[in-house]
């Protein structure tokens, strides 16, 4: 895709997720407020795309009402999203496995903040589990995407609307208040038309746009009573998970190839991670960074290639330790995994994380 | 080249949209800029402060603990900040309401007194483009042209009258700023 | 003569709408909920918007609507179809749009969608089927059970000081700006069923019109969840229920 350097922009990450929704074809967003990500509705109602693209931006009355509305509109074919951050998205989960259930594709982004309960509005990493391992009811997983920078939100906003069509299943892009509210450089993605009726109709013949003629009634739902007939249902998702985990692992390695030492972290903590890197490589110590950019699927087999050739991990998290749960899964007891951490809104400095890594590791 | 300032006053004072100006610029110059605010309910009223880093290179972490240049306007500000300057760093403070003033050697000290001046001068708006004036002529991390270009880019078409005035308030923060001895 | 000689198009009096599929339905004898379907599939076919209509099956009895009406459906979360139908409308403004609920997903879980998908005016039409309990669970308690009347769960009769009062969802959102048209009807008669239908063909044209949201609620009976025969039932509507509910329009801004 060409960049011309003139449409470089500068904006917060929450200003990128909006601007990116409406130029890759959007249909509708449902959102309702919460800190540290109310600028990506507020951004929208600015910008006022039901005037040029057509597409419907609607403030509900609760993050219940939102993630369902992302259903009602993706029961039709349409690309939806919602935004909300960590309490917010709580409430959600009944719709999202609801999505799941149903096969529907949609779009949720967290823009997390420090929890448990109403929390703190600063960042957080905290939500890893609920994002990772299906934080509503019964087996399901869906493709969560960390963006580390604002364009990277503006990137994945495109990219997780591919993956939930392609897969038919709700994506989630988990952010945290420092990329939501920070402003970096941004090239927003190009205008992308949004699907006409007809394309829908081809593309998602699922879709309940209205029963016509020549097909039989649509119905979308995710009940089914006999236990035969449900389990298939669970199979088949299943499938589609294991074909996710094959096709759609990302990440990105910064000094690994000599490593003794390798943080791995995602989001903002990968960019205090990468500092970390940087003052440590100009100590002579031999310290690189993996960043996880799909936490679901995650890059296991990555993780365990390197542990072949270094002498410990650390995973570096604003959380009491979620993600080193899965370093450790992936190491398998061949190196040891440490972990770093701050809660309640706390962001690690860069020197706090080497320190951490030297006083664990060295 | 890398510069990590932290700016941080009351809310109010104008420390966020100095940050932006501040970001606008080095994005006019063609430099990686990041600009991160505190967020919290500081905006209303407390301690507000935005991290501001201009680079030539990608830059790693928008979150820092220690800064090459660091403007403080006020007592709270100076009290956490003038710790984390980096050895042989800056720190610009403006003095008004300060009752206790910063003590370290190793680092270089500047005053501006910006809102001293601009009360008296009937302009409280310019006091964050008085202080934006004096840390370019300590600190000429980015051209003025390219200030009032990013200036420009801030501030809404309705405003843009203003934009005279706001290179004026530069001016006179570079005339205002002295440095200060411990 | 047999049978074949009668069944010929020359005696026909009644036809069964085609919008309505020969699935055997699970509700229960005397329930309401087969009358109601079957007045929906008359109107959607009177109206020949077969192509055009997108219902919004609960979580309740009448969960597994779509599988009687051959139109798009989909099926919401408990209490959460108003929203579900109100991104649908919002994105296929040239639709019908329609949800079915019973008391249990609009009265109580759903209140808060019902209430705002109403207060926003939304150009959508609710269904609201009130038999005063929760009937697919097994017969406990409403927001609309009586004052005095039993369930599982007031095995001793609701105790309006322990369990507080019924809830009247029309009476409380005819007085929304939102709203075009509120009725209360009911289809225990032939008499009832014809008003009724004519209740839920004008809130289907009131949808077209950008008028806002239309409710008609149909008060019902559930002779399971009552431990009643249908016709006693019946009986036991008219006199209990009607007094609370009473039966016409509520609103009407035509």
């Amino acid at each position: 895709m060409s960049r011309k350097s003139d449409e470089v922009t500068l904006m917060k990450g929450n200003e990128a997720i909006a601007h990116a929704a409406v130029r890759c074809g959007c249909d509708g967003y449902f959102g309702y407020p919460i800190t540290p990500q109310s600028e990506i509705l507020e951004t929208l109602m600015e910008i006022e795309p039901w005037k040029t693209t057509g597409m419907v931006v609607l403030q509900a009355e609760s993050e219940v009402a939102s993630i369902n509305m992302v259903y009602g509109a993706a029961g039709c074919g349409k690309k939806s999203m919602t935004t909300s951050s960590s309490p917010g998205v709580s409430l959600m989960q009944e719709g999202i496995s609801y999505m799941a259930g149903a096969e529907l594709p949609g779009v949720i982004v967290n823009v997390m903040r420090g929890g448990p309960g109403l929390g703190t509005i600063q960042p957080s990493q905290a939500d890893y589990f609920q994002a990772t391992k299906g934080g509503g009811h019964g087996d399901y997983r869906m493709p969560v995407l960390a963006p580390a920078s604002v364009q990277e939100m503006a990137d994945f906003t495109v990219l997780a609307f591919d993956l939930a069509f392609k897969y038919l299943t709700p994506a989630m892009i988990l952010a945290d208040g420092i990329i939501g509210q920070m402003m970096e450089k941004v090239v927003l993605p190009p205008f992308t038309p949004r699907r006409s009726e007809e394309e829908i109709r081809r593309e998602c013949p699922w879709a309940t746009l209205g029963k016509t003629q020549d097909r039989n009634p649509n119905y979308i739902s995710s009940l089914e009573l006999r236990s035969e007939e449900m389990e298939k249902i669970n199979l088949r998702l299943q499938k589609r998970y294991r074909e996710i985990e094959k096709n759609e692992v990302r990440y990105e390695e910064i000094q690994c190839e000599d490593a003794d030492f390798i943080f791995v972290a995602f989001g903002t903590m990968a960019r205090v991670c990468q500092k970390a890197v940087e003052i440590a490589r100009e100590e002579g110590l031999k310290v690189g960074l993996i960043r996880p950019i799909t936490l679901f699927p995650y890059p296991y087999n990555r993780i365990a290639e390197l542990s072949e050739k270094v002498k410990g991990f650390i995973s570096v998290e604003m959380s009491a330790g979620q993600m080193v749960e899965d370093v450790r899964l992936a190491v398998s007891g061949k190196v040891p995994v440490e972990f770093y951490g701050r809660m309640g809104g706390i962001v690690p400095s860069p020197e706090e994380v080497l320190n951490a890594l030297k006083t664990k590791l060295l | 080249m890398t510069e990590e300032i932290i700016i941080s006053g009351f809310g109010g004072q104008g420390v966020l949209s100095m940050g932006k100006i501040l970001a606008y610029s080095g994005l006019v110059q063609g430099q990686e800029v990041s600009w991160m605010p505190s967020y919290g309910p500081e905006q209303r009223g407390g301690t507000a402060n935005v991290t501001v880093i201009l680079s030539n290179q990608r830059i790693s972490s928008p979150v820092l603990n220690t800064y090459d240049t660091a403007i403080v306007l006020n007592q709270p500000s100076l009290d956490k900040f003038e710790p984390l300057v980096k050895p042989g760093g800056t720190l610009i403070f403006d003095g008004n309401g300060l009752h206790r003033l910063p003590v370290r050697t190793d680092i270089n000290l500047y005053q501006i007194n910006a809102t001293e001046y601009a009360y008296a001068n009937n302009s409280s708006k310019t006091i964050n483009m008085i202080i934006l004036g004096g840390l370019l002529k300590i600190r000429p991390i980015v051209e003025i042209e390219n200030v009032l270009k990013g200036l420009k880019k801030t501030l809404p078409p309705r405003h843009h009258h203003l934009l005279p005035l706001n290179e004026q308030a530069i001016h006179t923060g570079m005339d205002l700023i002295m440095p200060y001895a411990v | 003569m047999n049978v074949k000689d009668i069944i010929n198009p020359a005696n026909l009096v009644y036809e069964k709408t085609t919008v309505m599929n020969d699935t055997p339905m699970h509700y229960c004898p005397g329930c309401s909920h087969g009358v109601v379907h079957k007045l929906l599939g008359e109107i959607i076919q009177e109206m020949d918007i077969q192509d055009k209509t997108i219902g919004v099956a609960p979580v309740g009895c009448g969960v597994f609507a779509y599988k009687y009406l051959d139109i798009d459906w989909q099926q919401a979360a408990h209490g959460r179809a108003p929203a579900v139908a109100t991104a649908i409308k919002r994105l296929l403004p040239d639709r019908y749009v329609f949800t079915y609920q019973g008391d249990g997903d609009l009265a109580a879980i759903g209140t808060a969608e019902t209430i705002h998908a109403c207060s926003r005016g939304e150009n959508i039409v609710f269904i609201y089927i009130n038999n005063g309990i929760y009937g697919m669970t097994g017969g406990q308690m409403a927001p609309t059970t009586l004052p005095g009347m039993k369930s599982t769960t007031s095995p001793k009769g609701r105790d309006e000081k322990l369990e507080g009062h019924s809830l009247d969802m029309s009476k409380l959102l005819m007085h929304l700006d939102g709203v075009c048209y509120v009725t209360r009807q009911s289809v225990h008669t032939v008499a009832s069923v014809r008003k009724t239908k004519r209740a839920i063909r004008k809130a289907f044209e009131y949808s077209m019109m950008n008028k806002g949201a239309s409710v008609v609620e149909i008060v019902s009976t559930c002779s399971s969840g009552w431990r009643m025969s249908p016709a006693d039932s019946n009986t036991w509507m008219e006199e209990h229920m009607f007094p609370v509910y009473a039966m016409g329009d509520l609103k009407d801004i035509e």
